[in-house]
């Protein structure tokens, strides 16, 4: 095989790109070939490690000595001393922060892993259309250890001190919902997989359905199990094909080595799982709503109590939980509750998958413990802001959570801090807003979700947010008076507290986030008619700067509506009546000659 | 497919698609196969995975290479789609990102064939449940 003795893996992340892995990696070749070491020691680029704010990173192989905030000049030292002597360099060797002692041995050399993949544990390990292959990593053994060596009652105890929270985006504690169900008496119980993910931007469930659909299907299983239940449905957004049809291939194979059917494991115990198509509606997710459209009624939610675990689908008591918190259940029952507890924060244990997008540089799936800072997803696993710029805010919870600042950078994320910081854990998409984002124009584009989504039936929500969308629409469109502040501050209020379900109560979020920590871009936008960010199309003014224009046509050529006239190699001019404020004229100019302002 | 009826079935079962997986030790298929797998959600398709999947299945079978070629769910790394991880006869894992028909070709002659790295490694960066 291999030629080579050494591999240097030099980290050419995006964020490590900005410091000069490019050079540490031209400044190892031209040593090593220097000292005729070429043949002996190869050197390769390698994407993100996930620890930026220790980078650049660089992984000795095979002895995976790892070496942080490494720069060109450190290059020599490290051949002549780990190549050529094999001593390791200590300077750049990890320190512990809390210890201050040096990282060195093989064993602790992971510490840049930032991630525990939990409930993502089979997601790209192992092939979905495959039962063997769950089986092959411990599929079915927790379903077998609870059918044959624990009663209900014991396993919803392991759930609930397990302390799993509901990773829709409540938090309501999974084992006591259970344990509800279980306790209220009926003679036919429903066991509910919610995967109507609607939030923009999210794609946690969807995923885990796409890469381990056997994980939910043994989950609703055991829950089935523990409360009775004899049937389990999933319901699932038509919208999401590939996962529909993973999810059939993996409950076809299930059925057919009798994991699901009659007297599961020779236990006596019968449980069988449909498939129940959403049409993509948002407030779907709501699990009232969710039941009633399992019903073929409207999608609308209904007041709680009564709770679904008491009076659910077809009146009967039905317990719903999300795909995430599903995917962690077996992993509860096979490595132990106490092993799960020790993950997290007092309040929030285990890991949470988020969906990081935005103008981020790692766009990707991640799962963290809970407890993990914003400040080290976003910049150590999120590879930081795109293009270098500055971090202004990042969306958590969706439409109906709120934006966290800057100030919020260091706080660790749980449940409970995301709530009193003003935003949500809600299901887990995280999208990151950066200094060109305008605040008051991201609120509105939630709004305008909401809207569209709000299913009409209560009159805060249905009337109250298209009078919130119509004020943002008027401050963004340069036409807002200060008094439509105080407006949004009351009306919002007024929809938060009066609305019926949780789409209304939490859907002016990002209108009360936004106005408590970006107050003076609203101000910007009603006293100044400026948007601060320059995105705000209406208050934007494209302008040809006639000292630098050189007449070269670029913008004439490329402007689609004609605002633009001039003749060649004179100045030109941008008609402002006619102008769509679309942008082109500023990105083809070549002589910066265009003002934005 | 024979029914598991028990955990004990359950028990043998794992075992012996453990063996046919090649991860166990003693495996035949471990010592032999080069194991491709490809990330298959529909982020990666939406990049290529498809196509690429296809030229790996085409290329190995061409230059006569003993590969096990399988699709996978997400592995994560959106920013950087189509991912594909190879495991070469008794080695560690590896995942490559943008993995298109010209880097697929990279990889089959550079890591598969000479055993040599090639660039646009991503290196792992989460713990699996059995290492916390």
């Amino acid at each position: 095989m291999s030629e080579y003795n050494f591999q240097i893996l030099v980290c050419g992340g995006t964020g490590c790109k900005a410091s000069e892995s490019e050079e540490i990696r031209s400044s190892f070749v031209n040593l090593l070939n220097e000292y005729g070491l070429e043949e002996e020691v190869q050197v390769v680029l390698t994407d993100c490690f996930g620890f930026c704010e220790k980078g650049p990173i660089v992984k000795m192989m095979p002895d995976k000595t790892v070496y942080v905030r490494v720069k060109p000049s450190d290059a020599d030292e490290i051949i002549k001393e780990h190549i050529v002597k094999g001593n390791q360099v200590e300077r750049l060797l990890y320190r512990d922060p809390v210890t201050g002692t040096v990282v060195r041995d093989r064993q602790h050399m992971e510490f840049y892993k930032k991630q525990i993949r939990i409930a993502l544990r089979n997601c790209g390990f192992i092939n979905p259309e495959e039962i063997d292959e769950y089986i092959a990593h411990d599929g079915y053994m927790a379903l077998g250890t609870c059918l044959t060596e624990m009663k209900p009652m014991e396993v919803i105890e392991q759930i609930k001190k397990s302390g799993l929270r509901g990773r829709g985006g409540g938090g309501f504690p999974t084992g006591l919902k259970w344990e509800i169900t279980a306790k209220v008496p009926g003679d036919q119980k429903y066991v509910v997989c919610n995967v109507d993910e609607g939030d923009p931007g999210a794609f946690m469930d969807r995923s885990i359905l796409e890469g381990d659909p056997h994980t939910v299907i043994e989950a609703m299983i055991i829950n089935g199990y523990c409360t009775g239940a004899s049937k389990g449905l999933v319901y699932i957004r038509a919208e999401y094909p590939l996962a529909i049809s993973r999810l059939k291939i993996a409950l076809a194979q299930a059925r057919a080595y009798g994991l699901l059917g009659d007297d599961i494991l020779g236990s006596g115990f019968n449980f069988d799982i449909e498939i129940r198509y959403g049409a993509g509606a948002f407030v779907c997710g709501e699990e009232t709503a969710l039941i009633h459209s399992m019903e073929g009624c409207r999608g609308e939610p209904t007041f709680k109590p009564p709770f679904p675990s008491v009076s659910g689908y077809l009146g009967k008591p039905t317990n719903v939980n999300n795909v995430e918190t599903y995917a962690n259940i077996p992993v509860i029952i096979n490595k132990g509750a106490d092993w799960f507890a020790s993950i997290g924060t007092e309040k929030s244990k285990g890991t949470k998958v988020f969906a990081l997008a935005g103008k981020i540089n790692n766009v990707g799936l991640i799962e963290v413990p809970l407890g993990t800072t914003l400040r080290e997803v976003i910049y150590d696993i999120g590879g930081g802001i795109r293009g270098g710029k500055k971090f202004k805010a990042v969306q958590t919870g969706g439409p109906s959570g709120g934006m966290l600042t800057a100030e919020f950078l260091d706080t660790p994320i749980d449940y409970d801090n995301l709530l009193a910081a003003g935003s949500m854990m809600g299901s887990g998409g995280m999208i990151v807003m950066d200094e060109d984002d305008c605040m008051v124009a991201i609120a509105k584009f939630y709004l305008g979700f909401t809207v569209e989504e709000s299913c009409g039936k209560c009159a805060p929500c249905r009337i109250g947010n298209k009078r919130l969308h119509e004020i943002l629409e008027r401050i963004t469109d340069g036409k807002g008076e200060i008094q439509d502040l105080d407006r949004l501050f009351m009306l919002s209020n007024v929809i938060k507290d009066a609305s019926l379900c949780g789409l209304g109560q939490t859907s002016p979020n990002p209108v009360l986030s936004s106005l408590k920590y970006f107050r003076q871009e609203y101000e910007a936008h009603v006293k100044a008619s400026h948007c601060p960010a320059g995105q705000c199309k209406a208050l934007v003014r494209y302008e040809v700067i006639e000292d630098k224009c050189t007449g070269c046509t670029l913008c004439f050529r490329n402007c689609p509506v004609g605002a633009i006239t001039g003749e060649k190699r004179e100045v030109h001019f941008i008609d402002q009546s006619l102008c769509i404020k679309c942008g082109v004229c500023f990105e083809k100019c070549k002589f910066g000659a265009i003002l934005v302002s | 497919m024979s029914k598991i009826t028990s955990v004990a079935d359950l028990k043998k079962k794992k075992e012996q698609v453990q063996l046919n997986l090649g991860l166990r030790e003693n495996s035949d298929a471990a010592d032999t196969h080069v194991q491709i797998r490809v990330g298959m959600a529909t982020c990666g398709i939406a990049s290529g995975a498809r196509e690429t999947m296809n030229f790996l299945v085409e290329e190995t079978r061409h230059q006569a290479i003993d590969a096990v070629i399988t699709q996978t769910g997400c592995m994560g790394f959106c920013y950087a789609e189509p991912t594909v991880e190879i495991t070469l006869p008794g080695k560690e894992p590896v995942v490559f990102g943008h993995v298109d028909k010209t880097k697929a070709r990279e990889i089959i002659d550079r890591f598969i064939i000479k055993g040599e790295l090639a660039d646009g490694i991503i290196p792992v960066n989460f713990k699996t449940i059995d290492e916390y």
